[in-house]
């Protein structure tokens, strides 16, 4: 596999378990418009996912389905992030932020890239990011405006740093450190990233679920 | 068959979730070209995860054929396809079925103050407006609330 698909596949990878696991609050939000936000948010995500592997898959000689739903569950590139079960609020806060600002470090790297395809994409996935963006910052602004919101994501965001650090490539983590500190006020703690490669335990009951239509019609179904 | 006969027909394709305005309209059109009967359509889409996309294709295939001809859609995703796309006539149309259309692409960084000025409410022209809820029921659209006529209205987002 070529360098170039072995980075497509890690951010479709990325965007399409946090596309699940951000669907995971639709019907079961704090409320109605967060309902609606993250039922939005893991759309965007899966429709980038989708445009990610659809490149890849040219490559290989496939089809963005087959690689998004046929692969074994240690076969996946994401980050060890994106793929911790829905979480309580402060925590998926955290992680929102974490996820959205380590991805548009990582977009602004690839909308520079001499190949145009994947720099065109790039910067079509950045216009939408930035509304994750957007609802990431008013939501932290939100929680660390009241006492208990505020020690509830700090101590969400210290669990989850080691994860966080594990999304963008080495020479990207200086910048990410840089902003989450400015961001959350305070040093976050040095410590070694969780890498790509190895898998929470949730990855696989994610991908039972996932996979279980694909898997119950193997020739492919029309809908 | 002629581009401005493809152009024509594919002016007649309703937005499958807006159906008041045309995919011409909505500027996802960014090329036609014929040659010997080979029609070839440049498609810049809209929001990747739009679920309308691949209607939108299926679409365009049936426009040529009916005219026959066979079209190649190329689906062309980079950042050529802007909200600045959409036609006069187009954004006219938005505001008269209710929704605010998008405000310009800012030269810089899009931002929350941006987004949390006063919009002008399609109904009744105030721009009493309020920012509810930066995603809606599809990947173009936020909710915004109306403070002089007191009612929610959907606004296109600028991308």
């Amino acid at each position: 596999m070529s360098e170039r698909t072995d980075l497509l596949l890690a951010i479709a990878d990325d965007e399409l378990i946090l596309g699940w696991r951000n669907s995971e609050w639709t019907g079961i939000a704090p409320f109605l418009e967060e309902d609606v936000a993250f039922s939005s948010i893991a759309q965007n995500e899966i429709g980038h996912a989708r445009a990610l592997y659809e490149l890849a898959a040219a490559e290989l000689g496939t089809t963005a389905d087959a690689l998004a739903f046929d692969r074994e569950p240690e076969e996946y590139r994401c980050a060890p992030l994106v793929e911790l079960r829905r979480l309580e609020w402060a925590r998926t806060i955290a992680r929102h932020w974490l996820y959205e600002t380590a991805d548009e470090i990582r977009l602004a790297a690839l909308k520079a890239s001499d190949d145009t395809e994947i720099a065109g994409i790039a910067a079509k996935m950045d216009r939408e990011e930035a509304y994750h963006r957007m609802h990431a910052e008013m939501w932290v602004e939100r929680l660390l405006s009241t006492d208990e919101g505020r020690r509830r994501l700090n101590e969400a965001a210290d669990e989850l740093w080691p994860y966080a650090l594990g999304v963008p490539d080495d020479e990207l983590r200086p910048e990410l450190r840089r902003r989450a500190e400015e961001r959350f006020m305070r040093k976050l703690p040095d410590v070694e990233p969780v890498p790509r490669g190895v898998h929470e335990a949730a990855l696989a009951e994610l991908w039972e679920e996932m996979t279980m239509v694909r898997r119950s019609a193997p020739e492919g179904a029309h809908w | 068959m002629t581009a401005a006969e493809i152009w024509e027909a594919l002016a007649e394709i309703p937005d499958p979730e807006i159906p008041v305005i045309s995919l011409v309209d909505l500027g996802v059109i960014k090329d036609v070209e014929v040659e010997n009967g080979h029609v070839r359509i440049d498609f810049t889409p809209t929001f990747m995860g739009c679920p309308a996309l691949e209607t939108m294709e299926r679409e365009m295939h049936a426009k040529v054929r009916e005219l026959g001809g066979e079209a190649e859609v190329r689906v062309i995703l980079d950042d050529s396809w802007s909200t600045d796309k959409i036609s006069p006539e187009g954004r006219e149309k938005l505001r008269r079925a209710g929704f605010a259309p998008p405000a310009p692409r800012p030269a810089g960084k899009l931002d929350l103050v941006q987004l949390q000025r006063g919009f002008r409410c399609p109904y009744c022209g105030s721009t009493e407006t309020r920012l509810e809820n930066i995603f809606g029921p599809t990947p173009c659209r936020s909710i915004r609330y109306c403070d002089a006529c007191r009612q929610p209205f959907e606004q296109f987002k600028t991308i």
